[in-house]
């Protein structure tokens, strides 16, 4: 039997059709519900799970086991797909479920060792799986049903979903799991008036790239190499300095490719000298240890599929931190090319808070795609 | 090419306009072995009588020989007739089907009658090693074609030498470079910009002759981004490698703006002409500015793309960068009337192949353009960009399909649609799509570098179709995108009435698997060991 986890968030997206920014927490979806809301997730999990049935064809659809929890956090989706589910979990209190089921679903699906764990939700859900999932190394895709959806972990479309878990589940070709941000809204920041989101993490995602293109020979395979020159193409350009390092899977995979141990989610610095091993001299640092360090390179990268090159997820680099490295001119971005072009034109954007420093960054610049190799390319506010 | 206007249309118009028949296409399946698996021990095609053993004299010396004759097939005449037949019957060849899905190859018919001279034996049986004087008339083709590429470049000089598209551009990035080098400004001058629409190779051959590559992306409007231009350009820059129109059929309007640009920043400007079919005889690359241009002789001049090659490829410089050409040259020379090859040419770039291009190519090239003269080829590009943009107007009405980039804009040789909305309505792919035109006995590939639009389609009707068989073309595309919506198993399952169902992409992008020869087959797919 081949097996696929899925975990529902029963309440994700509630929120969107009423005009709730979200639904996270039990109020809010209570809300959206006395609103008139109407629960999509279930329906929009098993269009998915129908899709990977199709895909998988005869008799290979026989041999599908749906792990799952009970009722509306998945048994009902796998039910309405016409899938043979398995019920590993099932919430105390009927429909009112929480973030504490889709953790304890998560935690009882993984244990029974399942090739995917799908999961419908929104950037919430996708936290909550973060949180749950640990160190368990199973890889993951999100069937975007949410309000939010800021992270990388979600396919296009509920279809994508289930025409990737086949492709993933079948493993024709070449198909690997890439490191996919978990993205959500910075509350506190929302305290302070202010609309932004942090990263929370990764999760491995099959690396299909279904909405880029279908048949591109060797992109994901060249992915490394490409990630490999790009990181001798940055440290050529520091030379001996100090170079700061945004999150984002691209800056995290240059810095690996340097030989640097890096913190996952938080701006690290490194001390580069040509011919020698990186020195990591701060991690997770803060605006205040970033202004201390004087002159210093900034890579960034751009984060999920927004394409946001500054304001999302790396608040600690501040307009203040901008400034003091010396602006534009040592800014080092960097993307692969296949990365850049899934934006589909679009600019990346700034959003420091600072509209002046944004004017300023805004315009062409070089990105930096591989060894001696960039591409001229749009920053705007 | 041959239509004349009827004299009295209203019948005609009506038979023509109907709608389209589709065809009930069934292709042959004959389950064939491979040739390898095929004939017996001793079976022969020719007996070869034995000669004297007394007159028999070894020319290979006794260590050259092998110990064992190689593993051929052993067979018959009849017997290797009857199997390339029938594989030909499994095969959708270019004179068999509407072939104007195979977008950026310029899928033209290519005249028999071009083919019987390459066969003729005063070509055919001629030696790359023969002496000059031998060789007179074939040096007098390639003078004669390279004048004329003169004119249709406005260009002053021309090699025919490079073997391909790609080994033209590297020859244009190896003369930037050694004009540079003598100028005493390569070291200043290292970087090469480029489009990220014009072929990928500029970016390839620039990076492989040792400059640094930026890549310029589309502006708002969809057209090569000219502010991205401006803040590229600087000491650093040696050229801009542009191609125009690009594969999204789209003509850069501010090409003469990009070339003065790059001009007072010092640097050179070279012009992937690959795309020319749709601009012979109505715009010229020097007209333009250009230092450098290439042409694919094999695309726009007859012999389209053959099974993959051979391919030939034509340099055209200004004369201030003829002497970096390509050795040798071929000169005429009026006193004597005679050809002579030109060796002796210490600031060329030097040998891009052995001996002097790709001859058959040379004379299919020379041939169409003899035969078309100059209102023909301006005619065929006419009717070139006429035909793709009734094809373009007939393609966009199907529901699902979208032009992107320079949105309302017309084409000029050939359009990159994307069936990206009919993916988010259907599931479907522009493969699925492709594959499913076998059932109607046509097709379109997967040539869409680099690959930015989403669910790409690439459809280039060069001047050789009929307006019926675009018709015939739009009706299978339209008839596709109804069963997309209405029946997607169909499609999604597609093909059902070719050969082949459908092919595993490893087999051809992944060395772990792909097995080009009989040997390689036999270890990694038969699994035998023991075999290199």
């Amino acid at each position: 039997m081949t097996r696929v986890g899925l975990v529902v968030n029963p309440v994700a997206g509630l929120g969107g059709r009423v005009g709730l920014g979200g639904t996270d927490g039990p109020d809010r979806a209570r809300t959206a519900l006395s609103l008139g809301a109407r629960p999509l997730a279930g329906a929009r999990a098993a269009a998915a799970l129908g899709e990977l049935a199709a895909r998988a064809g005869e008799p290979a659809r026989d041999e599908l086991l749906v792990v799952t929890a009970a009722g509306p956090l998945g048994a009902e989706s796998a039910a309405a797909a016409g899938l043979t589910e398995r019920i590993v979990y099932a919430a105390g209190t009927g429909r009112d479920t929480s973030a504490a089921d889709t953790a304890a679903a998560v935690r009882a699906v993984v244990a029974e060792g399942v090739g995917l764990l799908l999961f419908a939700g929104g950037d919430g859900t996708a936290r909550d799986v973060l949180g749950a999932l640990g160190d368990v190394p199973c890889p993951v895709l999100g069937v975007p049903t949410g309000v939010k959806m800021h992270s990388a972990v979600f396919a296009v479309s509920p279809r994508a979903a289930g025409e990737v878990a086949a492709a993933w589940l079948a493993r024709t070709g070449r198909v690997r799991v890439r490191d996919a941000e978990v993205m959500d809204r910075d509350e506190d920041a929302l305290g302070e008036g202010r609309v932004t989101s942090r990263l929370f993490g990764w999760l491995p995602v099959p690396d299909v790239p279904v909405r880029v293109q279908q048949r591109k020979t060797g992109s994901s395979a060249a992915l490394p190499e490409a990630v490999g020159g790009i990181a001798a193409e940055a440290a050529e350009r520091v030379g001996a300095g100090l170079l700061v390092l945004g999150p984002g899977s691209t800056t995290r995979a240059v810095a690996a490719a340097l030989g640097a141990d890096v913190s996952l989610t938080g701006v690290d610095v490194l001390a580069l000298r040509p011919g020698h091993p990186p020195r990591v001299v701060a991690r997770d640092a803060g605006e205040d240890a970033l202004l201390a360090l004087g002159p210093a390179w900034i890579a960034l990268s751009p984060i999920g599929g927004q394409g946001f090159l500054l304001g999302r997820g790396n608040q600690q680099i501040s307009p203040r931190v901008l400034r003091a490295a010396g602006g534009r001119e040592r800014l080092l971005v960097l993307c692969t090319e296949t990365k850049l072009a899934a934006l589909g034109g679009r600019p990346l954007l700034l959003d420091t808070g600072d509209d002046a420093l944004d004017a300023e960054l805004s315009g062409h610049l070089p990105v930096i795609t591989g060894r001696r190799r960039t591409s001229l390319y749009r920053l705007a506010m | 090419m041959t239509a004349h206007a009827p004299v009295s249309v209203a019948p005609e118009e009506a038979r023509i306009v109907g709608k389209p028949r589709l065809r009930r296409f069934q292709q042959a399946s004959w389950d064939e072995k491979l040739i390898f698996e095929l004939g017996s021990p001793g079976e022969r095609g020719v007996l070869v009588p034995s000669a004297d053993p007394s007159l028999e004299r070894p020319a290979i010396p006794a260590a050259l020989r092998r110990a064992e004759p190689p593993a051929l097939p052993e067979m018959s005449q009849q017997q290797v007739l009857r199997h390339y037949l029938r594989l030909s019957q499994e095969t959708l060849g270019a004179d068999l089907n509407i072939d104007v899905g195979q977008g950026t190859c310029t899928m033209k018919y290519s005249p028999k009658v071009n083919d019987q001279f390459v066969r003729d034996p005063r070509i055919a049986s001629l030696h790359p090693l023969q002496d000059e004087d031998t060789v007179q008339g074939v040096l007098g083709i390639i003078h004669s074609l390279e004048q004329l590429l003169k004119e249709i470049s406005g260009m002053d000089r021309v090699s025919l030498q490079p073997g391909a598209g790609s080994a033209a551009i590297y020859t244009n990035v190896a003369m930037i470079r050694a004009h540079f080098a003598a100028r005493g400004e390569l070291e200043q001058r290292d970087e090469i910009i480029t489009t990220i629409f014009s072929h990928p190779s500029n970016a390839a051959c620039a990076k492989t002759a040792g400059f640094k590559v930026i890549t310029l992306h589309p502006d708002p409007d969809g057209y090569p981004d000219i502010e991205a231009l401006r803040a590229a350009v600087g000491p650093r820059t040696a050229a801009l490698l542009i191609t125009n129109p690009e594969d999204t059929g789209i003509y850069n309007p501010r090409i003469e703006e990009f070339v003065r640009i790059v001009h007072e920043a010092g640097g050179l400007c070279s012009y992937d002409q690959a795309n020319a079919n749709g601009i012979l005889g109505i715009t010229r690359a020097r007209d333009a500015g250009f230092d450098l241009c290439h042409f694919n002789l094999h695309k726009t001049f007859s012999t389209p793309h053959a099974c993959g090659g051979p391919a030939a490829g034509a340099c055209a410089v200004t004369e201030e960068l003829a002497p970096y050409l390509p050795r040798p040259t071929v000169e005429f020379d009026p006193e004597s009337g005679t050809y002579r090859l030109d060796d002796d040419r210490p600031e060329s770039v030097g040998k891009m192949r052995p001996f002097y291009g790709v001859v058959p190519n040379l004379v299919r090239a020379y041939a169409w353009i003899m035969s078309l003269g100059a209102e023909g080829l301006r005619a065929a590009a006419e009717t070139a960009v006429l035909n793709n943009n009734y094809l373009l107007h007939k393609v966009r009405q199907i529901p699902g399909v979208s032009v992107p980039y320079a949105a309302g804009r017309p084409r000029v040789e050939q359009v990159r649609y994307s069936w990206q909305k009919l993916h988010e309505d259907t599931g479907l792919h522009s493969e699925d799509i492709g594959l499913r035109a076998a059932d109607f006995g046509t097709h379109y590939w997967t040539s869409h570098h680099p690959y930015v639009v989403p669910e790409p389609m690439t459809l280039e009707p060069t001047e050789s179709y009929t307006r019926a068989d675009l018709d015939e073309y739009a009706a299978i595309l339209a008839e596709i995108a109804r069963e997309a919506y209405e029946d997607p198993e169909t499609v999604r399952t597609a093909p059902h009435r070719s050969t082949i169902h459908r092919v595993r992409p490893q087999a051809l992008d992944d060395p772990a698997v792909w097995a080009v020869s009989w040997r390689a087959y036999r270890r990694k797919v038969l699994g035998e060991a023991g075999r290199r």
